[in-house]
């Protein structure tokens, strides 16, 4: 026996990115600069109307050009898979996915009408300019507001599990709305926005002769945040046999939701390389990121009634969004009030517009942060028809019990947020009278809202194995989308055995890993991290045994329970000192690893009987110019309950991230359409407003102390979205504060404070 | 992009003369928006002609008090050249108040001038532009038009009918360069001009294709400075939808001379509003002679925009403007504080 070196645990240590030299040095790589020789380029020309018949597509000229290899069009295409179903992806509204170069019809404005591939990339792009689309137009519409008359219930499908319609109506909520003595009503417009990561799509298809059906073996960097789901799309739709085909994203340069879908450039280079039994890369230009999926544009209406004492009985809350016209994108707007607040008498309604666009696709907190902006500027308008203050309306109407569902929440410390971000922000000190506090000409004022999102958990497999060497590899087909998966799942890994981090190696974006769902909802430390540890207790497991194997082995009748993992050894809970070494057990396996896999499936028994969320209280400082309308996110406090923080530093970044956007999406944010062309113009990020450093302020994050056993084994919930939802209602209450001015459309431009 | 032959000179002549050789050449300095519109297959040069090795990279004095800054020198060299700083410090301020460190390191005080609208349209090939394409119709007018013109947008032909293109330009140092009457020096094939910066940009009347007064072939050496630098009351004030790293939707410079209370010269020049940095003498004279106040401030900002047409999306930018003249003014005049 050894004596071991002590070992402290790294969850809930604010450790750096395991990832973060490499991506600081350009060591990281991603999709676009996986280099190998003979690689052709592929570059997409789009269509320029929205809707409509091409008549004729000219490609002489460019593929008389030197260097062309082929342009491919819906006239050349090869043969590929009919039936809807096969491009469906994990992330697939109901409906019929969009495919790409199928026939003469244009669907919308950007479409992709022609893959050009050159020898080298400056010929593609050129040649890209000399193909002529002659095209038959068709009246397009593109306007929610003037469509809304054509407004229907959304179509079901698989994607209705995970984002079930709006419950039925309870109580009476016209009558009671009726009587109330307190009741507001508004209506709240946003615009579309794109997700527009730094990061271009990009897809280098790698082609080797060989394969199955003979036809070529392809390993493919995709843009995705999900290798399995490109890899799934590109075998159905091209009839490949899976074993054919490798997909690999190890880093991503920002998601968001954006790599939910498997986006066209994934189908063009994979065809390209099958035609052409080569290599192919294409990349999107940043215009061309705005030609598929955005965050809808959305009309709500809110409506809340109340008792003279706050109570909150009467609440209305009805969202169209827009979709497209081949898939219904949905998004959960409307449901939230029901959950977060205990009114007797609700009636949701979620409907969906068809237009000439492409479907819409999740963003960072699709649907929570839309319909919580509107539900808590409401709640703030509310308040001041009362005369009380917008938290301690907050207060008068919380609950611990999901009405919607009629369950409790497995764990909800918001009370607590409000507790610690209030005196953080010092908000008992607010007077509550708008425009009452100045300095210059900016006026100041203070807001506050409430943030919820779910906290999921999904099947997810995972490999542990413990190597000869005594170094743990642990690997899962998951993604990082930037969020910190590498570190966090080194973290558990390592403590579940109780190694140091630099003993771990974490591998993931490789569909020869063991299989993951595509990583958005805020469930990827949720559902990877559950299948990392029971992986890894499944090595522990084996170990034991190899333990009790031992000669003289004091280890002999131990039961799991009775020893734990620490210090790089197996030891006994009850007398440390007896202990053996990681290393010492691996070398008693007869040379081999010791190796397991584990697939990690939710709890349902334990979870269905309740609601499991993040949740998290947000104050914000705003100052506004009172003449120039230009509005300055001075301060924020945000204080988030979202069970166990496994790394305070990466989960920080997160929530700060997220404040970032809320900030840009209250403020600067909209993917303008011109309705005259059914397209969108300011497609490039000058135009295109995000967040700068310049825009960005005081921002304080607090992690409020949540036990939850019942969300997942682990006790954390997901932290990609909650950052955001309670934003822009907590800003757009402010500004309220400051003006007196109640703007209900995003984003606040300066001109709507004029 | 298409493909481009590439050629360095050493000298002002040759530059000029391998330019006017070939019409479709295109002269590059620090590219910052060329190649952007080289990529958007917008510009189409056949021959870039690279400048950067001429003599024009020094700020100097001229013989007449005022400084004379060479056509290559970066934004960021000249807003944070002393001379300029103390004597110009309009200048420094507007230059920093555009584009992005970056940018600013890169980006050519002569080719400041000649950055190109950044009008969604002349960018986006697949809709029509005036300015793009002669005669092909102008998308912006019944288009989304937050970012655009809101004076001079008459069509020649005495105004009447639909303007032919409501591009404005875009950047914030020649809004600073109208309001302290800086001089263009050029060089053609017929030796050496001087423009002042008044003429140099141009109205788009029915040629909107048309950005200035240059000639073909022309070259820009330098950027005169006149020795009134207005050091003592100045602002700048630009309005945008962020706080960095965004064009002016409305932008003023404010340059003044004053006697006690009493505004003795006042030059006031608003960005993001026109096809080029908008002055009316009018407006400057009626503040002649005045107490610097808020009513004689507000009466030359209603001059200054009169007869401003809004287009829709960017009406308010006429509103906003008169409200930033007033403010600008007031800084200027010292009575407001700039943060």
């Amino acid at each position: 026996m050894s004596t071991p070196q002590k070992i402290n645990k790294s969850v809930g240590k604010p450790i750096s990115r395991v990832d973060g030299v490499e991506k600081v040095t350009g060591k990281a790589k991603y999709a676009a600069e996986f280099n190998v020789p003979d690689l052709a380029y592929g570059v997409v020309v789009s269509s320029a109307i929205a809707k409509g018949k091409i008549k004729s597509l000219d490609t002489s000229d460019a593929l008389a050009l030197d260097g062309v290899l082929q342009v491919f069009t819906h006239e050349n295409r090869p043969k590929i898979a009919w039936f809807d179903i096969s491009y469906n992806d994990q992330d697939a509204p109901p409906g019929s996915p969009f495919r790409p170069l199928y026939d003469a019809t244009i669907k919308y404005s950007g479409q992709p009408i022609a893959l050009v591939v050159a020898e080298t990339f400056e010929v593609a792009r050129y040649a890209a300019t000399l193909i002529r689309a002659d095209y038959e137009e068709a009246t397009h519409e593109t306007d929610l507001e003037a469509n809304l008359h054509k407004a229907r219930k959304p179509k079901s499908g698989i994607a209705s599990l995970l984002k079930p319609p709006p419950p039925k109506p309870r109580g009476d909520f016209d009558k009671v709305y009726e009587e109330d003595p307190n009741k507001i009503t508004g209506r709240y417009v946003h615009a579309a926005e794109h997700h527009n990561p730094m990061e271009l799509f990009a897809t280098t298809v790698v082609f080797e002769k060989g394969g199955k059906d003979g036809k070529g073996k392809l390993t493919i960097y995709d843009k995705t945040q999900g290798v399995t789901n490109s890899s799934m799309y590109v075998s159905q739709v091209f009839n490949i046999p899976s074993d054919d085909i490798r997909v690999l994203s190890p880093y991503m340069g920002g998601g968001f939701g954006s790599g939910l879908r498997p986006q066209y450039q994934l189908f063009l280079s994979v065809l390209a390389a099958r035609e052409l039994k080569r290599s192919v890369r294409v990349s999107l230009t940043r215009q061309q990121m705005f030609t598929f999926g955005h965050r809808p544009a959305t009309v709500q209406n809110v409506a809340l009634g109340a008792l003279e004492d706050g109570t909150l009985n009467a609440l209305c809350h009805d969202a169209t969004g827009e979709t497209s016209q081949f898939e219904d994108y949905t998004e959960i707007v409307v449901s939230w009030g029901g959950m977060l607040y205990p009114p007797k008498n609700v009636t949701m309604e979620y409907k969906v517009v068809p237009l000439d666009v492409y479907s819409p696709l999740d963003m960072r907190a699709p649907g929570g942060v839309t319909g919580m902006h509107a539900l808590e500027v409401a709640m703030d308008e509310l308040a001041y028809n009362l005369g009380m203050d917008p938290l301690q309306l907050r207060l008068k109407n919380y609950t611990d019990i999901d009405h919607n569902e009629d369950r409790p929440f497995s764990s909800k410390e918001l009370r607590e947020c409000f507790r610690q971000g209030a005196e953080r922000f010092g908000w008992s000190s607010r007077n509550p009278e708008p425009r009452s506090m100045k300095k210059d000409h900016n006026l100041i004022g203070w807001g506050m809202a409430t943030g919820i999102w779910d906290a999921n958990q999904m099947p997810s497999r995972a490999e542990a194995v413990l190597m000869v060497n005594g170094k743990l590899r642990v690997s899962c087909a998951t993604a990082d989308i930037g969020t910190g998966t590498y570190t966090i799942m080194t973290q558990i890994a390592a403590d579940t055995l109780g190694m140091p981090m630099e003993d771990v190696l974490f591998k993931l974006g490789d569909t020869d890993l063991p299989f993951s769902l595509i990583s958005g909802g805020s469930w990827t430390a949720a559902s990877v991290g559950s299948a990392v540890q029971e992986a890894c207790q499944a090595v522990g497991k084996s170990l034991l045994k190899l333990a009790k194997k031992m000669p003289a082995s004091p280890f002999k009748g131990v039961k799991w329970e009775d020893i734990e993992f620490a210090d790089s050894h197996l030891r006994l809970k009850s007398d440390q000192s007896v202990a053996v070494s990681l290393q010492t057990l691996v070398d008693q396996n007869g040379g081999k690893a010791v190796r397991e896999s584990v697939t990690s499936l939710p709890n349902a028994f334990k979870q269905k009987d309740y609601t499991r969320s993040a949740h998290s209280a947000v104050f914000a400082e705003v100052m506004v110019d009172e003449d120039l309308g230009t509005v300055k996110v001075t301060r924020v406090v945000s204080a988030i309950a979202a069970g166990r923080i496994l790394n305070p530093k990466t989960s920080r970044s997160q929530i700060l991230g997220g404040m970032v956007w809320g900030i840009s999406k209250a403020l600067e944010e909209e993917s303008a359409m011109d309705h005259n062309f059914g397209r969108f113009m300011n497609h490039s990020l000058a135009e295109y407003h995000v967040a700068v450093n310049a825009d960005i302020h005081d921002l304080d994050v607090i992690f409020v102390e949540e036990h939850d056993d019942i969300v997942n084994p682990l006790g954390v919930k997901g932290l990609g979205e909650i950052g955001i939802v309670g934003m822009p209602a907590a800003i757009a209450n402010a500004v309220f504060h400051a003006t007196g001015r109640r703007v209900r459309d995003l984003p606040i431009t300066l001109d709507k404070l004029l | 992009m298409n493909s481009f032959t590439y050629t360095r000179t050493e000298d002002v002549d040759t530059a000029v003369l391998e330019r006017s050789s070939e019409q479709t050449s295109k002269f590059i300095a620090g590219g910052t928006n060329l190649i952007d519109l080289m990529k958007e297959n917008v510009e189409r040069p056949t021959r870039l002609i690279d400048i950067t090795h001429l003599p024009l990279t020094s700020i100097t004095d001229t013989v007449n008090g005022g400084l004379r800054l060479g056509a290559l020198v970066t934004n960021a060299d000249t807003a944070y050249n002393e001379q300029v700083i103390q004597r110009y410090p309009l200048l420094s301020q507007t230059i920093l108040a555009g584009a992005s460190p970056q940018l600013r390191n890169m980006a050519t005080d002569g080719g400041n001038l000649l950055q190109r609208t950044r009008c969604y349209y002349f960018y986006d090939t697949a809709t029509p532009c005036n300015k793009r394409e002669p005669g092909s119709g102008c998308s912006a007018i019944n288009g989304f038009n937050r970012i655009h013109a809101i004076l001079g947008t008459a069509p020649d032909n005495s105004g009447l009918g639909q303007p032919q293109c409501i591009a404005t330009h875009p950047s914030d140092m020649c809004v600073a360069l109208a309001a302290l009457e800086a001089e263009v020096r050029v060089t053609g094939i017929n030796g050496e001009r001087t423009i002042p910066f008044a003429d140099f940009h141009r109205l788009p009347g029915n040629t909107p294709n048309i950005d200035n007064t240059l000639e073909p072939g022309e070259l820009i050496t330098s950027i005169d400075l006149p020795a009134k630098g207005f050091p003592k009351y100045y602002a700048y004030l630009k309005l945008r939808d962020r706080a960095s790293y965004a064009f002016a939707l409305v932008s003023v410079a404010v340059a003044l001379e004053m006697d006690g209370d009493t505004i003795t010269t006042a030059r006031i020049a608003l960005g993001g509003v026109a096809h080029k940095p908008w002055r009316k003498p009018e407006a400057e004279a009626k503040l002649i002679g005045k107490p610097a106040t808020k009513e004689n401030f507000q009466a030359a900002a209603e001059l200054l925009l009169a007869g401003a047409q809004g287009f829709g999306h960017n009406t308010f930018k006429i509103e906003l403007a008169k409200r930033a003249i007033v403010r600008a003014l007031g800084q200027a005049a010292k009575l407001e504080p700039t943060a």
